[in-house]
């Protein structure tokens, strides 16, 4: 168990350099780029005046090394800056509007986990059957869809064809109130309200951008159980366990699956990079108030302070999930010790 | 890029013998290499071959469903779908090929460096390297782009920067597995400098793999372009562009003309698919062992 403790600590350890490296970018990406940050943080609309006390404000007069001090001294204290648009500081902006786009991005990993982790067992177990070439179709034509087009798709065909969706706006029908804010997801907060039916508005508002996001993440989350619930199957311990006579299931899912899901959990790092760049089309197809939308909106207004805090905080949401993974994956095999990496 | 219909003249020699074998037992392979040249010739003659001005405007034949003369319809201010969906194919491709080809050579140069001497210089590019993948790449490209300003020219900039982790991990893993392997001592021995080594007879052996990689890569680049210019960044309207096309038409799909957006969105998505089926038919041809 200590080891355990000592391993899970060296991994947070080695989370450090990394969340510097991340705001060193940032810094770099606002600051010391070329062209005068303070006009891009006065807004389109600064006179002269102003611009100079934007530059005084933040520092910019002063040499680089105490700029970057300064900055990330402001991080520290939550201090993303104010964004133009809104009024409000970005931290808050980010706060309110990231329950959201979680809502969102989780309920499409839980469906396209649901799906494409069968469909890669499938796959594996009943190899070049039809299950296998389904597999293999979606794979390649789920990389090649771009979100956005999906989604519009979508809602030609669920809204105006058919009229099973509501209109692609925002997170609730206009005839609903919100439901009283506890966790920032409605879907929870309606449930805690006991309030089923902003419960199903919910669902259906919820049903085609979650649907979209799924399509986009399936087809390297099926790839890779497919792959690796091959590798597991091919295994000696698998020839062992059906020697000993243990019935399929329980060599299918106790052994064959449950070591094939380590490296799918890997591979949900990566597909979270792709989840939360592909969420800001989706957010901007289906009008959703996420940090999505809010980064969009913020860079058709050159507002600057807002676009930079996104990024930045997308990237430590980022870094935060692969610290999760690891972790868990540290605590679902016992065979991991961090430190032969 | 070898032409499709090319292939069956050569003399079938040893590489040309299997790829004309891939190619024959593949029909996929072949399509995708068709579907290719389908867009190359888009790309060099689309703007001759189109039948309308891509931005000529027609008020009066506004948001017409496609028919003989507008194939695939006409938009809000009149303009003819097809002409630029047709017409925007060259934009597209160029930021792509620009993107790729600055990832492909800053991330060979990196790469091979690394690879080839380590130490601290290795070290300190595997840390930049992790610092650029900690971020959600689309995200950084989005930061990168505000940043830099709003232009065609930024969009490329910043679709390469995201890719050069790939390139210069794969030169990287593929420089130093052979840094000391019997040809490249070999090459030393008999005289030639580290440079020259590594440039002719090490980094060579990691072209293969890096072919599939740009083929991979090219889809995702279309890919990231035509998002970066659907939430209005780089691309300007009234240009020709597909994901601007497709943003334009988004406004109409919901009173039901869909034809705006459909078709750039095709285009857009044969184009990323053409590619993706021409890396794994690429990796069939590269590494035989490795048939999906």
């Amino acid at each position: 168990m200590a080891g355990r403790a000592r391993a899970i600590g060296i991994r947070l350890a080695q989370t450090v350099p990394v969340i510097l490296g991340v705001v060193v970018i940032s810094f770099i990406l606002t600051r010391a780029l070329p062209g005068d940050p303070a006009v891009y943080f006065a807004g389109a609309m600064a006179d002269e005046q102003s611009i100079q006390q934007v530059r005084e404000a933040l520092g910019l007069d002063q040499p680089l090394v105490t700029q970057f001090f300064l900055y990330f001294a402001d991080l520290v204290r939550g201090d993303l800056g104010r964004s133009i648009s809104t009024g409000q500081p970005v931290l808050t902006d980010l706060a309110m509007r990231l329950p959201a786009s979680l809502e969102l991005t989780l309920s499409a990993l839980i469906v396209s986990c649901a799906i494409a982790i069968p469909l890669g067992v499938l796959a594996a177990v009943r190899q070049g059957s039809w299950v296998d070439h389904l597999c293999r179709v979606l794979v390649t034509a789920g990389v090649s869809l771009p979100t956005f087009f999906t989604g519009i798709l979508l809602v030609y065909v669920f809204y105006y064809l058919l009229g099973w969706a509501p209109s692609p706006l925002g997170r609730l029908d206009f005839i609903y109130l919100e439901p009283p804010r506890v966790t920032g997801f409605y879907l929870v907060d309606s449930l805690l309200a006991r309030d089923l039916e902003t419960f199903g508005a919910t669902v259906r508002q919820l049903a085609l951008p979650t649907i979209t996001l799924a399509l986009f993440t399936l087809a390297p989350i099926a790839r890779m159980t497919r792959a690796a619930m091959l590798q597991a199957l091919s295994s000696d311990y698998i020839r062992t366990a059906r020697a000993a006579g243990l019935s399929r299931g329980k060599v299918l899912f106790g052994y064959g699956l449950r070591n094939a899901l380590l490296p799918v959990v890997t591979t949900l790092g990566m597909v979270f990079s792709f989840v939360l760049g592909a969420n800001v089309l989706v957010e901007k197809v289906f009008a959703w108030p996420g940090i999505g939308s809010y980064a969009v909106e913020a860079l058709v207004a050159s507002d600057y302070a807002a676009v930079q805090g996104f990024v930045l905080a997308m990237a430590l949401l980022f870094v935060t999930l692969n610290l999760i993974i690891d972790l868990s994956y540290a605590l679902i095999d016992p065979r991991i010790g961090f430190d032969t990496k | 890029m070898t032409d499709a219909t090319d292939i069956p003249d050569r003399k079938p020699d040893g590489a040309g013998a299997h790829l004309l074998h891939v190619l024959r037992e593949n029909p996929v392979t072949l399509l995708s290499f068709s579907m290719f040249a389908f867009f190359l010739v888009q790309a060099f003659f689309g703007a001759m071959l189109v039948p309308h001005d891509p931005l000529a405007t027609n008020s009066a034949n506004a948001l017409q469903p496609p028919d003989w003369t507008h194939w695939f319809g006409t938009d809000n201010l009149g303009r003819d779908v097809f002409s630029r969906v047709v017409v925007a194919t060259r934009l597209d491709l160029t930021i792509s090929v620009l993107a790729v080809a600055i990832s492909f050579v800053i991330g060979s140069l990196l790469g091979a460096v690394a690879g080839y001497w380590g130490g601290w210089i290795d070290a300190v590019l595997n840390r930049i390297l992790d610092t650029i993948m900690a971020f959600p790449l689309f995200v950084l490209a989005m930061g990168i782009v505000a940043a830099l300003g709003n232009t065609i020219e930024n969009i490329i900039y910043a679709t390469a920067l995201i890719n050069i982790p790939f390139y210069a991990r794969l030169v990287r893993a593929e420089v130093n597995i052979r840094r000391e392997a019997g040809f490249a001592l070999a090459a030393r021995l008999s005289g030639n400098s580290h440079l020259r080594t590594l440039a002719f007879h090490i980094f060579p052996n990691a072209l293969p793999p890096m072919m599939v990689q740009v083929s991979l890569n090219m889809g995702w680049a279309i890919l990231n372009a035509a998002g970066l210019s659907f939430i209005g960044l780089g691309v300007r309207p009234p240009t020709p562009e597909w994901g601007i096309l497709v943003a334009e038409g988004a406004n109409y799909i919901i009173s039901g003309h869909w034809w705006v957006a459909l078709f750039p969105g095709l285009w857009l998505m044969l184009a990323v698919f053409t590619f993706n089926l021409m890396g794994d038919g690429l990796r069939d041809i590269v590494d035989p062992r490795r048939r999906t």
